[in-house]
């Protein structure tokens, strides 16, 4: 036993660190951070175990949902579902997993595994598969690595569970769909099986501390008066790309995604520029007057410009004044084979990646 | 408005706004304010009210007879809220197991207020998926059990809340009638009638309505008393808080409706005034500015979750940004940064502020030192450095006018329409705005905007494309809007679509799109006899 233990006071501040890493996406964690709380305050707190220090012969799956949002806030969760999915995943290999993992920070999903884990009293790895949020199953750094997602597993709040082997994780990201929507459009999620040393190899170490650290440090520069957005934009080793007012959001759904983009007018030292910022579910491409100065899958990260409170696709809004953060990736989505999965071009545009430094270098930190 | 008749002066109104600090009240015939009064609001609701009808019958005489409606807006529900007083114990049942378990009614509600409603709490099975199908069939002998122990306990109130009910409502009427039928004396709250898709928030605003529905009886009859005393037989209306009106009898089942209804009345009063459909409303009292929007005359919607007495809620509410700026806030000169506000003298300006021989330097004795006002002994104010005073003035209006551009919808500039007492501290002109208008009777806007104020009805669902057409699927939501206005009291000739929102539900590959239609017609009022 080597975690720590983390307590429900704590998730106020990872979820409100997710949805930073999140991007936009995910949609609001809420429903995951009072799912998450009451977990814990009846079965106890989690213990969140080191990346590092999980060992070879560790069994792991993550734990979270699918579906849409918008029915997430109204078909609330019991929680057993998740717990159900998990399971339901541990009879198919007829073997005990020994931790769960998270397979995303942003939304709801962040804070998913804690209820899992709690419920369980299974350890919980400091870490998650993207380092981030995407919108597909098949956008994972496990993946990368060869990893299938299935066996997968799905768990609704009537007792039915499926679980689902594929023949490749496109594959899994189309069927696994279709059975969230006949489970009415949420279904918890149990995916991604791997052992100890996959999990070392795979996953982006530390991520839940992350959050935590990132949510406190908002609210303590808030309570400093200090500049909260400079702030994380640093934690992250990130450049701040642009402070502006949203003048315009247009969206459009295509193929069952929220597509859309922002344009925002300069305030301050960028005054007279202006920033576009796509998104598909998480924000994809910013480009500054006419050049891209950050692209998938580097974070592409909106706060308000005030509080450095994260502002989700969803909530943008004509008139929000916002703060533009550019953050590296995980230097694995760099890789040919991350960039198959999760570059420019996988989201439709004609142009290859070039990191955020490289493209932002000029932008003073 | 009002339906003139085809003989004869139009009806008169009377418009009365019962505040946390004043009661103010209008008398109008047409578009024409005869009388206006702002009195002190008493402990005593029917005292107010009457005092108020005096005032006006003082200013000009009219005869109880003539009066062919009578519209209230009134702050009582939400100070009940905020308080956590004079509601009742309440059950909050939820119908959707096996689903929700996993977050109970009333979660993260603060202690005196849950304490004050008593943690009733049931969950029962029931409730139905975004395209209607069941959760689960709904267990009346489950239900049944529920009813007996309400009735055991001697619980006043009940708040039904099923999944999905803005799709389907059924769980949620059959419960109510075996409550009915069961315990008659029991009132009961249903979620549809109530709130939008988003089960907590939802499910909140219906257990604060069901425990305000005693308050409301009291309330609503104390109004009543006040007005059928003065002997006004007209009927006698509420308003609610997206700017429309309810009727007493819904007003007592639906006492929520009014929270915030203050300053949408204000803001539909000052684009009354000014003749306004589509501006920036500011309304800067003597310590905070609140500024909206109103789009079509109406006050633009906030869209996310609004906490009402530390309640998470997504009732229909105004979106208002505010900030600590007011007449009587605080002037700080400091070495480096002039700051204005938050802190404020508040309504002791009169002894306070420099001009009215008070120590303390106020943003008032910065606008008569710069020429803005003529307010208590200018002398008083004549030795202020000139450059602080300019500076001060910039401060103030350069903050304003942040404040109206985030309320802006679009790049547009817009018209501003300044009302309330502190609007002294502008001058003529702000930037980004297409001009600003100051009505007459800006201190009464709140008591015309419930004077002028319109019915209404809604529709909010989320429905699926694979079996029908988009338009048609609007097309239903906005006859079945326009159906609601009519039922609530407007003429149909009147009724128009003042909204429709369209919102695809994101992460699945299905046609799934939220839909929300709002209608608004004129109140059919009978000509004075």
């Amino acid at each position: 036993m080597t975690g720590r233990r983390v307590g429900a006071d704590a998730l106020r501040d990872v979820a409100r660190g997710a949805a930073i890493l999140g991007t936009g996406g995910g949609g609001n964690p809420t429903i995951g951070r009072l799912l998450a709380e009451r977990a814990i305050r009846e079965h106890g707190p989690v213990e969140l175990v080191p990346l590092g220090e999980v060992p070879d012969d560790a069994l792991a799956a993550d734990a979270g949902g699918m579906g849409a949002p918008t029915v997430g806030v109204e078909k609330l969760a019991s929680g057993d579902e998740h717990v159900h999915a998990f399971r339901a995943l541990e009879g198919h290999l007829g073997r005990r997993l020994t931790h769960v993992v998270c397979g995303e920070v942003g939304g709801s999903n962040s804070l998913l595994p804690f209820v899992v884990a709690a419920h369980l009293g299974r350890p919980l790895v400091d870490a998650d598969a993207m380092g981030r949020a995407f919108p597909e199953l098949q956008m994972s750094i496990p993946a990368i690595y060869g990893v299938r997602a299935t066996p997968l597993a799905l768990a609704d709040q009537q007792g039915n569970t499926v679980v689902l082997t594929a023949a490749d994780n496109r594959w899994t990201e189309r069927i696994a769909r279709a059975i969230t929507i006949e489970m009415g459009c949420t279904a918890a999620l149990s995916s991604y099986v791997m052992d100890g040393r996959q999990l070392r190899q795979t996953m982006v170490a530390g991520t839940l501390s992350l959050c935590q650290e990132l949510g406190q440090l908002v609210v303590a520069s808030r309570a400093r008066h200090q500049d909260a957005c400079q702030r994380v934009a640093d934690r992250l080793g990130g450049h701040r790309l642009f402070d502006g007012r949203v003048v315009d959001v247009g969206r459009r759904t295509e193929t069952g995604f929220a597509r859309g983009h922002a344009a925002l007018d300069g305030l301050d030292r960028w005054s007279g520029s202006r920033l576009r910022v796509d998104f598909q579910n998480e924000h994809l491409v910013a480009v500054r007057d006419g050049e891209v100065v950050a692209a998938v899958p580097d974070l592409i990260i909106i706060l308000d410009r005030e509080t450095a409170e994260p502002i989700t696709t969803e909530e943008l809004r004509y008139g929000s004044r916002v703060t533009v953060i550019g953050a590296p990736c995980d230097p694995r989505w760099r890789s040919a084979g991350g960039l198959e999965l999760v570059g420019p071009r996988v989201f439709g545009y004609d142009f290859d990646y070039v990191p955020v430094e490289a493209l932002a270098g000029g932008t003073a930190r | 408005m009002v339906e003139a008749g085809a003989a004869g002066p139009a009806p008169l109104r009377i418009g009365v706004d019962v505040g946390g600090t004043n009661t103010d009240a209008v008398l109008m015939r047409d578009r024409a304010v005869l009388a206006a009064h702002k009195t002190p609001t008493t402990p005593d609701v029917t005292l107010g009210i009457v005092t108020a009808l005096r005032g006006l019958a003082a200013v000009e005489a009219f005869g109880p007879h003539e009066v062919a409606a009578v519209m209230i807006g009134t702050t009582h529900f939400t100070n009940a809220v905020v308080e956590a007083r004079r509601l009742t114990p309440t059950a909050a049942i939820r119908l959707g197991l096996p689903a929700t378990s996993g977050i109970p009614p009333m979660t993260e509600w603060p202690e005196p207020l849950r304490r004050t409603l008593g943690e009733h709490i049931y969950l029962c099975r029931g409730g139905c998926e975004f395209d209607g199908r069941p959760i689960a069939p709904l267990d009346e002998a489950e239900v049944q059990r529920v009813v007996a122990d309400v009735v055991r306990l001697g619980i006043p109130a009940v708040a039904i809340t099923s999944v999905f009910a803005p799709v389907s409502a059924a769980d949620e009427q059959r419960c109510a009638e075996l409550f009915a039928a069961a315990a008659p004396g029991v009132s009961v709250s249903c979620s549809h009638e109530i709130g939008r898709v988003g089960l907590l928030e939802r499910e909140n605003a219906t257990i604060l309505n069901a425990s305000a529905r005693q308050l409301a009886g009291q309330i609503t009859d104390a109004l009543e008393r006040a007005v059928r005393g003065f002997g006004i037989t007209a009927p006698l209306y509420i308003s609610q808080n997206d700017g429309t009106l309810m009727g007493v009898e819904t007003c007592r089942r639906y006492p929520i409706a009014t929270f915030s209804s203050g300053p949408t009345n204000s803001m539909r009063g000052a684009a009354f005034l000014s003749g306004e459909r589509d501006c920036a409303v500011v309304d800067i009292g003597g310590t905070t500015t609140d500024v909206g929007a109103l789009v079509h005359g109406f006050p633009r919607e906030a869209s996310l979750a609004v906490t009402v007495g530390g309640v998470r809620t997504n009732f229909r509410m105004p979106d208002l940004v505010s900030i600590g700026l007011g007449g009587g806030s605080v002037v700080h000169p400091g070495p480096q940064a002039l700051r204005i506000g938050p802190e404020s003298v508040g309504y002791e300006l009169e002894p306070r502020a420099r001009v009215f021989g008070g120590p303390t330097l106020t943003a008032t004795d910065l606008a008569v030192a710069g020429g803005l006002a003529v307010v208590g002994d200018p002398a008083r104010v004549a030795g202020l450095e000139p450059a602080l005073v300019a500076a001060g003035l910039q401060l103030i209006e350069a903050r304003v006018s942040e404040l109206v551009d985030r309320a802006r919808t679009g790049p547009e500039p817009l018209p501003v329409v300044l009302v309330g007492g502190g609007s002294v501290l502008l001058g003529q002109a702000l930037p980004g705005a297409s001009r600003v208008v100051r009505p007459a009777h800006y201190a009464v806007a709140n008591a015309i905007g419930a004077a002028i104020a319109q019915v209404g009805g809604e529709v909010d669902r989320i429905v699926s494309l694979a079996a029908r057409t988009r338009e048609a699927a609007l097309d239903e939501a906005r006859r079945e809007a326009a159906a609601r206005a009519v039922a609530a009291g407007a003429t149909a000739a009147s009724v128009e679509i003042v909204e429709v929102e369209e919102v695809p539900l994101a992460y699945l590959p299905g046609n799934a799109v939220r839909i929300r239609v709002r209608a608004v017609g004129d109140l059919t009022l009978a000509q004075a006899p």
